[in-house]
C-alpha cells in the first residue's frame, strides 16, 4: 500500500509555498491581493492536510504514528524522523487552524511588503509544525532555532513603534535559553555513544538511556530553562509583553497561539520523560513558579491600560495553569494541560484578533479610548463576549474544561498549589470582564468611536471559526480528550517510576560537591563511568 | 624527480598563474582592459583538478611535503576562496583604483604560500610558506596607497607579523636544538620517546610556536593587529585574508600540535584553553560595541577563530574533522559577507558604517537578502551551514569532555548574534535615505554570491556527505 508521507507533506507544504511566493513579481504592489489569496490558499490547504492527518490518526495507540524515518547524518546517528501522537496531533491541527485566521486577520492591516509578510508567516508555520513533529532531537533543535528567524522579522518589520527592541529582545532571550539545551542534547547523544557505541539523537533511543541522577539534574535544568523562557514562566516572562505588544496582530496570534505552547510542549515531551527523577525533584519548584505566574500575571493584567498588554499578561497567567497541570503529572493534570494549550491558542488567538480589529479602526489599543461600543458595533461586541467568556473559562466553553481538569489534577497532587491557582480563575474573570465592561458598555464617551463600522464579512470569517471551535471544545471535550489519553498515559506512567527521593537524598547530604564531582566525572570523558543502559 | 613533484603540483599551478598575471600586467598598455583575473581562475582550476587527482594517494614530495587528504582538503578550501575572491574582485578593484595585475599576482602568490603551508611536514617549510603568504598579504593590506588607514593597517600588521614570525622561528630553533631536526616525523618520534618530558626548553619551544600560530589565527591576546588591518585593507582583501589566512594557519596548527606534539597535550592544552576562552569572549563582546561594519566583522572573525580553537583542543577524530568542516563553512560565509560589503559601496556612497546600511532592503533587496543569509550563517542559525558547523565543533568539545568550552562557546555565540542582528535591523527595519543610487554588482559577482548561498543552504540541510568526507580525510593522517 502506497502511503502518502503526510507528516513530511505537512512540514514542507507551507515552506514550498512560501518560497514560490517569493518569485511572484510585485514591484508596485499590483499583485498584493493575489499574494494574499495565494498565501491564504496555501495555509488552508495545510489546514486541510492537518485534518486529514487527524482522520488517519488511530486514537487507541499510545506510540508515535505515521512515523517516517530516513538517515540524515549517519555518522552521528542523526535521522530525519517525524511522527505524531495524541499530544502533538492537536497542536499541529491548532497550528494549521490559526495560520489562515492570522493571515485573514491581517488582510487590511499589512500594507508594506505583503509578499515578504506572507513568506515569513508560511515559513514560520513550517518550522512550528516541524518542532511538534520531530522525533529526533537534532531535527527538533533545528526547527526550534529556525522558527526564531521568521518571528523576528515579523515583529521587527511589521510591528508597532518599539518593534526593533522587542524583536531583538525576543530572539536573544529565547536563544540564550536554548543554546544550553543544545549542549545538553549533544551531551545526551554522546552519552548514548558511550553506552551503546553509536551516537543517536533519536528521542525514543534516548528514552531508553539510564542517565545518572547528577547528570539528570544538569540536563533537566538546561532543558527546563529553555522551555521556561519560551512558556514563559515567571520570572522569565519579561520578553513576552514587549514582543506581544509590538508584534503585528498576526504575529501576536501565532506567538500566543502556538509559540508559547512549544515551551509547555517541550517540558511535557522532553524535559519530564527524559529526566524523570530530576523532573520529579524539581516539580515543586516549577509548580511554585507556575502558581506565582498565575497570580502575578492576573494581577498585572488587571491594571494594564493597553488591551494588548492585558491579553499578553493574561497569557502568563494561563500558561501558568498549563505548567501546573504538567507538574502534577497525573492523568487529569496532563490532559488538562494539553487541553488548555489548545484552549489558550483558540481563545487568546481570537482575543488578539479582536484587539487587532479595534486597533485597525482606531489606531489605538488603550482601554480608556473606548467605551460604549455595544451601541456602535453590536455584532462585534457579541463575538467579543463569547471569546471573553471562553478565556475566563465559563462552563460550556472550552476554557472551563482545561482549567477544571488542571485544578482537579493539581488537587490530587498538592492542595496548596491548587488552592492558590484557583484564585487565578477568579482573577481572570475580574480582569477580563472589567476590561470588557470598560470597552463595550456605558455611553459612547469618545466621539471618534461613533462612526465605527461593525464586523465585515471577512472579519466574520476570522472570528466565526474561532468561536465555533471554542463552543465545540466546550460541549464535546471527549472528542479531543480521548485521542490524547493513551499518549498522556504513556508519559504519566513513565513518570510514576521516577524516584525524586534519590536525587533528594544525594543533594542535601553532599550538597554542591556531588554536582561538582558529577561534572568532573563527565569531564574525564571517555574514561568516565559509562551510563548503564536500560537493559541491565 | 617527476614523482617528487607530484605533491606540489597544485602549488605550482597557482604560482605559475601568479607569474602569468605579473607578465600580463607588464605587457598591458595604459588604459587597456585585460581580464587578468581570468588567468588566476585558470591556474586555480588547474590546482583544483590536481587536488582531485591527488586525493587519497598520500603523495610525498622532497621529504618535506605530504599531500595527504587533510592538507588537500584545506587546499581545496583555499582554491575555493581564491576562485570566489577573483569573481568578486573586478568591481572593487575598479572602484578603489587598485593595480589589477599586482593585486591578482599577490593574491595568487599568497594562495600558493598558504597551500604549501597546508601540506608542509617540516617546520622550516611551514615557516617558509608562512612568510611567503604573509609578505603578500602585508602588501595587499596596504594596496590602497592613498588611504591613510590602509597604510596604517599594513604597517601595524607588518611590524607585529614580523615579530610573531621571529617568535615562531625561535620556537623552531629551540625544537631543532632539542631534537636535531625540524621534520615533524622526527619531532614526533623524539617527543613520543619521552626522553624530553619535563625539559624546560621543550616548554619554551612549545610556547614560542603557540605565539606564532596564535598571531596568525588572531587568538586573544595576539589579536591586536586584526581590527586595524581588517579595517584598513580594501574590503575584498579583508574577506580574503580573514578566511584564507585562517584556513592555512589552522591547517598547520592542527598538523603540528595534533600529530607531532600530541603527546604533550597536557602542556599545551591548558594554554590553548585559556586562549580559546579569551578569544571567544573578547571577539563577541567587543564586536557588540563596533559601529564600523568591517571592524565588527573583524571581531566576529576573531570569535570564530575561538570556535576553531575549541575544535583543536578537543583534538579527537570529531574535533579534527570539525576543523575542516568549520573552515570550509566559515570561508564561504565570511568571504561572502565581506564581498557584499565590498559590492554595496559605490564611489558616491561608501557603505562602511552601520548607519550606511539603513534601508538597504528597499534599495537593493537581493544584496540585503544575501548578506542576511551570510550573517545568519555566521550567527549559527539553521537551516544554514553555520548551524551545522557550530554543532559539529561543540559536539567535538563535548565528546572530548570539554563542557566548559562548549558552554562558553554557545553563550558567546548568542552575544555575537546580537551584533549580526544589528546589521539586519538596519537593513530591514530602518528607513534608508531617499534617492541613494543602488549598487549594481557585476554578473560574475552575483553568480559567486549565488554559489556561496547555495553552498550554505546545501550544507545546512544535507551536510552528511561533507561530514563523511572531512572525517575520512583526517582518518588518513593522524
Amino acid at each position: 500500500m502506497a502511503v502518502v508521507p503526510i507528516l513530511s507533506l505537512l512540514v514542507a507544504l507551507p515552506l514550498v509555498g512560501a518560497v514560490l511566493l517569493l518569485f511572484v513579481g510585485n514591484r508596485d504592489h499590483e499583485r498584493d491581493r493575489f499574494i494574499q489569496w495565494a498565501a491564504l490558499g496555501i495555509s488552508l490547504a495545510e489546514f486541510a492536510a492537518t485534518l486529514w492527518m487527524w482522520a488517519r490518526f488511530d486514537p487507541a495507540r499510545a506510540d508515535f504514528q505515521m512515523v517516517e524515518r530516513a538517515d540524515w547524518i549517519p555518522s552521528f546517528g542523526i535521522q530525519y524522523a517525524v511522527g505524531v501522537d495524541g499530544i502533538t496531533l492537536f497542536l499541529v491541527v491548532l497550528t494549521g487552524f490559526l495560520t489562515p485566521l492570522a493571515l485573514l486577520g491581517s488582510w487590511q492591516s499589512v500594507h508594506k511588503k505583503v509578499r515578504e509578510f506572507s513568506f515569513f508567516m508560511l515559513a514560520l508555520e513550517s518550522a512550528m509544525i516541524g518542532v511538534f513533529l520531530s522525533l529526533d532531537m537534532f531535527l527538533f533543535y533545528l526547527f526550534w532555532d529556525a522558527m526564531l528567524i521568521p518571528m523576528y522579522f515579523l515583529i521587527g518589520i511589521w510591528g508597532y513603534d518599539r518593534r526593533v527592541y522587542a524583536a531583538v529582545k525576543f530572539i536573544l532571550y529565547t536563544m540564550a535559553g536554548s543554546v544550553l539545551m543544545l549542549v545538553a542534547i549533544l551531551s545526551l547523544a554522546y552519552m548514548h555513544s558511550v553506552a551503546t557505541g553509536s551516537y543517536s539523537f533519536s528521542y525514543e533511543a534516548l528514552l531508553t538511556l539510564t542517565i545518572p541522577r547528577h547528570a539528570q539534574v544538569w540536563f533537566f535544568l538546561a532543558f527546563a530553562l529553555a522551555f521556561a523562557i519560551k512558556v514563559p514562566l515567571f520570572p522569565f516572562h519579561t520578553w513576552l509583553p514587549d514582543a506581544h505588544v509590538e508584534a503585528p496582530t498576526a504575529g501576536s496570534v501565532i506567538l500566543a497561539g502556538v509559540l508559547l505552547k512549544m515551551g509547555t510542549y517541550g517540558l511535557l515531551r522532553f524535559a519530564f520523560p527524559l529526566f524523570p527523577d530530576a523532573a520529579a525533584y524539581f516539580s515543586p519548584l516549577l509548580a511554585t513558579l507556575a502558581v506565582i505566574g498565575i497570580v502575578y500575571g492576573a494581577l498585572v493584567a488587571m491594571v494594564q491600560p493597553d488591551m494588548k498588554k492585558l491579553v499578553a499578561y493574561s497569557s502568563v497567567s494561563h500558561l501558568g495553569f498549563v505548567v501546573l497541570g504538567i507538574t502534577a503529572m497525573n492523568i487529569q493534570g496532563v490532559q488538562g494541560a494539553v487541553y488548555q494549550m489548545l484552549n489558550h491558542g483558540v481563545s487568546t488567538g481570537a482575543l488578539f484578533l479582536i484587539v487587532g480589529m479595534l486597533s485597525d479602526r482606531r489606531h489605538t489599543r488603550l482601554i480608556s479610548e473606548f467605551g460604549g461600543l455595544k451601541h456602535v458595533m453590536p455584532k462585534f461586541v457579541a463575538a467579543f463576549f463569547v471569546v471573553t467568556l471562553s478565556s475566563i473559562g465559563l462552563p460550556g466553553l472550552n476554557g472551563f474544561v482545561g482549567e477544571f481538569l488542571i485544578l482537579f489534577g493539581a488537587f490530587r497532587w498538592n492542595v496548596t498549589f491548587a488552592t492558590i491557582a484557583a484564585t487565578g480563575v477568579i482573577l481572570s474573570a475580574v480582569y477580563m470582564l472589567w476590561m470588557f465592561q470598560r470597552v463595550n458598555y456605558g455611553p459612547v464617551t469618545n466621539p471618534k468611536n461613533e462612526g465605527l463600522k461593525d464586523l465585515s464579512t471577512r472579519e466574520w470569517w476570522v472570528l466565526g471559526p474561532a468561536i465555533a471551535v471554542a463552543i465545540v471544545m466546550g460541549v464535546a471535550p471527549s472528542y479531543f480528550l480521548n485521542p490524547m489519553k493513551p499518549a498522556v498515559n504513556r508519559i504519566v506512567s513513565r513518570m510514576a517510576e521516577a524516584e525524586p527521593s534519590k536525587v533528594v537524598r544525594v543533594a542535601p547530604e553532599a550538597g554542591a560537591d556531588v554536582l561538582l564531582t558529577a561534572a568532573a566525572d563527565r569531564h574525564s570523558g571517555t574514561t568516565g563511568p559509562a551510563p548503564r543502559s536500560a537493559g541491565e | 624527480m617527476g614523482q617528487a613533484l607530484n605533491g606540489v603540483i597544485p602549488v605550482i599551478c597557482v604560482t605559475l598563474a601568479g607569474l602569468a598575471c605579473m607578465l600580463a600586467e607588464a605587457f598591458r598598455q595604459r588604459g587597456e582592459r585585460m581580464p587578468i583575473g581570468g588567468l588566476g581562475l585558470i591556474g586555480l582550476a588547474g590546482a583544483g583538478s590536481a587536488i582531485v587527482l591527488l586525493w587519497g594517494r598520500h603523495t610525498e614530495s622532497f621529504g618535506v611535503v605530504v599531500a595527504d587528504d587533510f592538507g588537500l582538503f584545506v587546499q581545496l578550501v583555499l582554491v575555493g576562496i581564491g576562485i570566489l575572491t577573483i569573481l568578486f574582485s573586478s568591481a572593487p578593484i575598479e572602484r578603489d583604483k587598485l593595480p589589477a595585475g599586482e593585486y591578482y599576482a599577490l593574491l595568487l602568490f599568497a594562495l600558493a604560500g598558504m597551500m604549501l603551508m597546508a601540506v608542509a611536514t617540516d617546520l622550516l617549510v611551514i615557516f617558509l610558506a608562512l612568510e611567503v603568504f604573509s609578505l603578500a598579504v602585508y602588501v595587499m593590506t596596504g594596496l590602497r596607497r592613498h588611504v591613510f588607514a590602509s597604510t596604517e593597517g599594513a604597517f601595524k600588521y607588518f611590524l607585529l607579523g614580523g615579530f610573531s614570525s621571529a617568535f615562531f622561528l625561535y620556537g623552531i630553533a629551540f625544537t631543532f636544538g632539542l631534537v636535531g631536526s625540524t621534520h615533524l616525523d622526527r619531532v614526533a618520534a623524539a617527543v613520543a620517546a619521552g626522553s624530553l618530558t619535563g625539559n624546560p626548553l621543550l616548554l619554551v619551544a612549545l610556547g614560542l610556536l603557540i605565539v606564532g600560530f596564535a598571531f596568525k589565527v588572531s587568538a586573544v591576546p595576539f589579536h591586536m593587529w586584526t581590527p586595524d588591518a581588517y579595517e584598513g585593507a580594501p574590503t575584498i582583501v579583508t574577506g580574503f585574508m580573514s578566511t584564507a589566512v585562517k584556513a592555512a594557519a589552522f591547517a598547520a596548527f592542527a598538523r603540528v600540535f595534533l600529530s607531532a606534539l600530541e603527546p604533550l597535550r597536557g602542556d599545551w592544552a591548558p594554554v590553548l584553553w585559556v586562549l580559546a576562552i579569551c578569544t571567544m569572549i573578547l571577539g563577541s563582546v567587543v564586536g557588540v560595541a563596533q559601529t564600523s561594519l568591517k571592524r565588527m566583522l573583524a571581531y566576529s572573525s576573531i570569535a570564530h577563530g575561538g570556535y576553531l580553537l575549541v575544535a583543536l583542543i578537543a583534538g579527537n577524530d570529531v574535533g579534527k574533522a570539525s576543523i575542516l568542516f568549520y573552515l570550509l563553512v566559515y570561508a564561504v560565509t565570511n568571504l561572502g559577507a565581506f564581498a557584499v560589503l565590498a559590492l554595496v559601496s559605490t564611489p558616491e556612497t561608501p557603505r562602511e558604517h552601520l548607519d550606511d546600511f539603513k534601508g538597504l532592503w528597499q534599495s537593493s533587496p537581493v544584496l540585503a537578502g544575501v548578506l542576511t543569509v551570510f550573517l545568519l550563517s555566521l550567527g549559527g542559525f539553521p537551516p544554514t551551514a553555520g548551524f551545522v558547523a557550530k554543532w559539529y565543533v561543540f559536539s567535538a568539545a563535548i565528546s572530548a569532555g570539554q563542557y566548559s568550552l562548549a558552554i562558553v562557546g554557545v553563550l558567546t555565540s548568542v552575544i555575537s548574534v546580537f551584533f549580526y542582528l544589528r546589521i539586519v535591523v538596519k537593513m530591514y527595519m530602518s528607513e534608508g535615505p531617499e534617492g541613494a543610487a543602488p549598487p549594481q554588482p557585476s554578473r560574475t559577482a552575483l553568480a559567486a554570491l549565488a554559489i556561496s548561498v547555495a553552498i550554505l543552504f546545501y550544507l545546512g540541510v544535507l551536510p552528511a556527505r561533507l561530514i563523511d568526507l572531512a572525517a575520512g580525510s583526517v582518518a588518513s593522517i593522524f
